[in-house]
């Protein structure tokens, strides 16, 4: 018995040492980080403990700004994406010819590089001295003025970037809700069929109570991934996101890492930590009103 | 009212929904599509071709392949993509064995303590990546391994979702199977590579399939850790090529170059489509 113990131990080894040098201690650290007041990367040395990164990372304008962003687009695009993947999974669900077929290519996003496609929307949205960029063509067919997306007016760039992340977030979505859908028992739809029940009621009274909770896992899930959306960001406007003014609070923590702008880590560990704090608070909000409103 | 008009008007009312219903899944079907097929258009229209078109043409008369060969020729495409390679081969194989030992141990051995070791596994899932990222920026820094595989491969290599639902998996296998290997004096090592593995090969292959995706467009940690040329990956090296490639104008050959980086994973998609989509919506997070 003894031996068997001791075997177990050797097996879970290695996991625990990736975990506890990789993720266990910096936990930690990043506390001791945020608290640790003119941090220096080179000499590591530090000459005070208290609240002073706090306070410099929501005075500085930059992080206001990627605040900003980062609202504006988990407001829009969470509710946008997942009414959208409702719609279409309700539409995938009621057809039976091709379907597997548009399954298929509405999951494509999930399994592209997002840097990479974020380029062919750049490109598309872009104006340049050669054209005005296909988007703007298309505007200006229908009696519209061009705008530089990339570029241009700030509620252009909001406008792209919230494009975009849709494009990126609807496969999940979608998967997840036409499996949430199908699971819904079909004798309920039958009885309702038998009772003559109006199509909006059916799906009032019977399809959105059962897919309910998985609505509000995509909601909570959206939330957070939104929260931390940076990488799309980068596709579009390029590396420099504080110059082109559509920095994200994650892309403002590595800024504040690396990079030209980089070596403050308290910094960045500061603003890591107001990032956690927000998420945490908006997904317990989130949880109160999924609970309150699941029980029935 | 008769009831054959009846039946007949709600026949048409019918069609006419599934009408719509095809028309509206079309048109997201195009958006999703034209992306992909825009940049594929663009990778074989010439350079100069390209620049001509004020008003953008929707096809090619006269496909070319020189943007490939200059996406592997004025670049370093084929380091980026050699990089990536090795990297998610490598991540991917570490991983496997870390997970495959951590939930075998969770599954079958008995050991006090256990369950509150798992407990404690399972709360590390809530952790977000971006808090950790810093002190194993700083980590890897002090290690020295910056610029090298080892720098990048290092802090990915255990998940604790996919060593929940490995253990989930290995529970399902009936304890008898267990007892028989015992008695013919089968060791728990061998029980483990000759009964389990082979029993849990579906499961087994979704997570290498998401974990190689995972790493092919992984971004924020490789672009921390290297900035020597030689280890980026593919994601680092779209940027790269954008900012200082080929100039900012030859936009063709960076969508040569975006094709290259797009089909691998396509088409690993296309080949494990039903596991990709069942594995994802087991536990991917993203979105």
């Amino acid at each position: 018995m003894q031996k068997k113990n001791w075997k177990a131990w050797l097996y879970l080894l290695p996991a625990i040492a990736f975990l506890g040098v990789f993720m266990v201690y910096p936990l930690i650290d990043v506390f001791v980080y945020s608290f640790e007041e003119g941090y220096n990367s080179a000499s590591q040395t530090f000459w005070g403990t208290g609240l002073y990164n706090y306070s410099y990372v929501l005075h500085d304008p930059y992080f206001l700004q990627a605040v900003k962003n980062t609202f504006i687009l988990v407001i829009i695009t969470v509710p946008v994406s997942t009414g959208l993947a409702l719609l279409i999974s309700l539409g995938l669900n009621s057809i039976r010819r091709l379907r597997d077929f548009f399954q298929t290519v509405f999951f494509l996003p999930y399994v592209t590089n997002t840097l990479a496609v974020g380029m062919v929307f750049m490109i598309l949205f872009k104006k340049t001295p050669y054209s005005d960029g296909l988007i703007n063509l298309l505007i200006q067919f229908f009696g519209g003025r061009p705008v530089d997306f990339i570029d241009g007016p700030y509620w252009a760039k909001i406008l792209v970037m919230c494009i975009y992340t849709v494009w990126v977030v609807m496969p999940f979505k979608i998967l997840i809700l036409t499996s949430a859908l199908a699971s819904v028992p079909q004798d309920y739809y039958n009885a309702a069929r038998v009772d003559g029940t109006p199509p909006l009621r059916i799906f009032t009274r019977i399809t959105l109570p059962m897919i309910a909770p998985m609505v509000f896992y995509l909601v909570i899930t959206g939330f957070i991934g939104a929260f931390k959306a940076y990488s799309d960001e980068v596709a579009i406007f390029g590396t420099n996101l504080n110059a082109a003014g559509m920095n994200t609070i994650v892309g403002y923590v590595y800024d504040m890492l690396y990079g030209d702008s980089g070596g403050y880590p308290s910094y960045a560990s500061a603003a890591a930590l107001i990032l956690f704090a927000i998420v945490l608070t908006i997904t317990v909000i989130n949880l109160m009103i999924s609970c309150k409103s699941t029980q029935f | 009212m008769d009831y054959e008009k009846e039946s007949l008007r709600a026949k048409r009312r019918g069609r006419v929904r599934r009408v719509i219903t095809y028309v509206l899944l079309s048109i997201w079907a195009l958006i999703v599509l034209f992306p992909f097929y825009w940049m594929l258009l663009t990778s074989v229209k010439s350079y100069s071709a390209y620049n001509a078109e004020y008003i953008p043409s929707f096809f090619t008369l006269s496909p070319t392949l020189q943007n490939y060969v200059d996406a592997f020729t004025t670049v370093n495409l084929a380091r980026y993509f050699a990089n990536t390679v090795i990297f998610a081969l490598a991540t991917t194989a570490i991983m496997m064995v870390v997970i495959i030992f951590a939930a075998y141990a969770f599954a079958r051995l008995d050991f006090p303590g256990r369950d509150l070791v798992f407990g404690l596994f399972l709360s590390l899932m809530m952790i977000p990546a971006e808090l950790v990222v810093i002190t194993n920026f700083v980590t890897i820094t002090n290690w020295g391994m910056r610029n090298t595989f080892w720098g990048l491969i290092l802090p990915s290599v255990t998940s604790v979702f996919y060593i929940y639902l490995l253990k989930e998996n290995f529970e399902q296998i009936p304890e008898e199977l267990y007892k028989a290997a015992k008695v013919d004096g089968t060791s728990d090592l061998k029980y483990l590579f000759k009964v389990m593995l082979p029993i849990s090969q579906p499961t087994v292959v979704t997570i290498v399939i998401l974990k190689v995706i995972e790493c092919w467009n992984s971004y924020v940690w490789p672009r921390l850790i290297t900035d020597d040329e030689a280890y980026f990956l593919v994601s680092n090296g779209i940027q790269e090529i954008r900012e200082n490639g080929f100039g900012r104008e030859n936009i063709p050959a960076m969508m040569a170059a975006v094709v290259v980086i797009s089909v691998p994973l396509i088409v690993l998609f296309l080949i494990f489509r039903k596991k990709i989509m069942a594995g994802v919506s087991r536990g991917g997070t993203k979105g």
